[in-house]
């Protein structure tokens, strides 16, 4: 089973996020740039996969050249091989644009199952997945927890959770499959396997080499426009509920509840 | 020219989910900002029926999608006809209810369309006749205002809980109309073989009206219960911190966080909860925040309307048994 696992760099989730003078984007300084936590999910279940049909597989990232770092640890954790999408005309590249040069880079390749996080934990979006799934042609599975492959490695159930239930889904492959939390716990990359990584071929790509016109890339190929970035809208300072006991306390939370919140 | 405002309707074994009313209310609004028309598309099986109670949220007409392969939902069957529909009428904006379902249809089908699309947006407005939509990134650290270039429908969807629900009118009827597409049995490639339904009965954090959390102060699983009896006292659903869930404490679909649920409940009550950053960004948007801890620095409390600094463990079995008073 040849499987493609794609992979984005986010700021770690203990960022502090801070708008730039631009009022358009964030200040990137001092951001520990990290695998997105989604995409490890999918790297995971690859290598898992890997282990019971064998294959190869593929990581693919997109960005500067910084994600290098992410596809070398994919690489180290036990992946075969990565490419790099980088193109200074890729950045500001809005979620439809972003799977069009993942397309083009991914349809050339052999694969039965492709990999991707369910969501960005920067711009939560979540729309890269199926988006890539629409430009191969291909069906997805979105938000998946738990993936059995059928012995002949020809078809897969994939179990969605969705409001008060969670769907089983069948579909012969290729497909795509959205990772979310629950899908597995991501193995650590051992000193040995970070050794040969290191050997490991990863290739680097620009937009030109895939075939496609930067114009339709970056902030000028956006469908969807920044207007403006602003920090959280304030919260009104809330009170310290007064008390002498927890009991006290309890009572007078109760109260502020039911007459001032009006909850119940 | 585009005209006019769609929404998606959401059902689930016939019945019309919640969701539903709150996006046909924003949509109201915004196709009377613009002054037009709002259409709802409500696809299922055997579900003409349901038609009619749109319109007294706003519809001024229904579009019907009746087939029995349109009982549940399926990426393929869904993203195929709403597209058809959309480009043989040409809306100007396109919304749809961010819950998982929404999500998946939403995505694939701005692909498939080609246009641009905001996600889980919290505040939806009509500036210069575009869509300007509002919403959280980096789960919720910060906020985005973004619109629309050359590209329509301009489509967006909306946070579960966030929309107010519009009063509804039974003297407004909507236009009913069956709606003309095709459907290829060759182009669903995939099958929904079985639907395991949970149980418990709870309604799922990102849609629940009160949550009430516990994270590492709880000190192990067997203490949940004292959260499990005030929810189900107050018709809430339990959630849970990174930390709880990954000690094994809580099953991952409690999370709420940058990495779990995002939730916007009108009673978010944080139970040994200290606020870590990704926690916070997962539950800022709660309508009313209670904080519970025995550390008063916590910085769970700068987001609390209501901050109580004592031990859970004393506190929340006497307000559990103080509500039932005003219940």
């Amino acid at each position: 089973m040849n499987i493609v696992v794609c992979l984005k760099q986010v700021p770690d989730t203990e960022t502090l996020i801070k708008i730039a003078p631009d009022g358009k984007s964030i200040v990137q300084d001092d951001i520990k740039w990290v695998m997105n936590p989604y995409d490890e999910f999918g790297v995971e279940e690859a290598l898992k996969l890997k282990g019971k049909f064998g294959g190869e597989v593929t990581v693919v990232g997109l960005g500067p050249r910084r994600v290098t770092e992410s596809i070398r640890t994919a690489l180290a954790m036990g992946a075969d091989k990565g490419i790099l999408i980088s193109d200074d005309a890729l950045e500001n590249s809005d979620s439809l644009a972003t799977a069009k040069a993942l397309a083009a880079a991914i349809k050339d390749l052999e694969y039965d199952l492709i990999f991707t996080g369910q969501r960005g934990v920067d711009d939560d979006m979540g729309v890269v997945g199926a988006s890539l799934a629409e430009f191969l042609d291909i069906p997805q599975f979105s938000l998946i927890v738990k993936v059995e492959a059928a012995e002949d490695g020809k078809s897969i159930k994939a179990h969605r959770p969705v409001e008060g239930q969670v769907l089983i889904i069948e579909s012969s492959l290729p497909a795509l499959v959205t990772a979310q939390k629950g899908l597995n716990e991501p193995r650590y990359a051992s000193l040995p396997g970070i050794m040969k990584a290191k050997k490991k071929p990863l290739e680097e790509k620009t937009l030109a080499d895939l075939g496609l016109d930067p114009a339709e890339f970056g902030e000028g190929g956006r469908k969807v426009k920044i207007l403006e970035l602003t920090p959280p809208p304030e919260r009104v300072e809330g009170k310290i509920v007064e008390g002498e006991t927890p009991q006290d306390k309890a009572v007078e939370l109760a109260r502020l509840l039911h007459e001032e919140a009006k909850i119940f | 020219m585009a005209q006019g405002v769609w929404t998606i309707a959401e059902q689930r074994d016939g019945e019309i989910r919640k969701i539903t009313y709150e996006v046909a209310s924003e949509g109201r609004r915004l196709a009377d900002a613009l002054g037009q028309d709002l259409t709802v598309v409500l696809l299922g099986a055997d579900i003409k029926d349901k038609a009619t109670e749109l319109g007294h949220y706003g519809a001024d007409k229904v579009l019907v999608a009746d087939d029995p392969r349109l009982g549940t939902y399926t990426t393929d069957a869904y993203v195929g006809i709403v597209s058809q529909l959309v480009k043989a009428d040409d809306p100007a904006i396109l919304l749809i209810g961010a819950s998982t379902q929404g999500k998946d249809l939403s995505a694939r089908l701005s692909a498939s369309l080609g246009v641009g699309m905001a996600q889980d947006c919290t505040v939806l407005s009509v500036e210069d006749g575009n869509l300007v939509a509002t919403r959280p990134i980096y789960a919720g650290k910060a906020y985005a205002r973004v619109t629309f270039e050359d590209s329509w429908p301009q489509m967006a969807t909306t946070r579960p809980n966030v929309m107010s629900i519009t009063e509804p009118d039974t003297s407004r009827s909507a236009e009913v109309v069956d709606a003309s597409f095709s459907l290829d049995d060759s182009s669903l490639k995939t099958k929904v073989v079985d639907a395991v339904k949970d149980e418990s009965g709870k309604v799922d954090l990102t849609e629940a009206d009160k949550i009430v959390s516990g994270g590492r102060g709880m000190k192990g699983p067997e203490n949940y219960k004292i959260l499990e009896d005030l929810a189900d006292l107050i018709g809430a659903t339990v959630g849970a911190s990174r930390s709880a869930v990954d000690a094994g404490w809580r099953p991952h679909s409690d999370q709420v966080g940058q990495t779990g649920k995002v939730v916007s409940p009108n009673l978010y009550v944080a139970c040994g909860i200290s606020g870590a950053i990704q926690h916070l960004a997962g539950m800022s948007t709660s309508k009313v925040i209670v904080a519970i801890n025995k550390d008063e620095e916590a910085p769970i409390f700068q987001k609390a309307d209501f901050g109580v600094v004592a031990d859970l463990f004393d506190v929340v079995p006497a307000l559990t048994e103080e509500v039932k008073k005003y219940l």
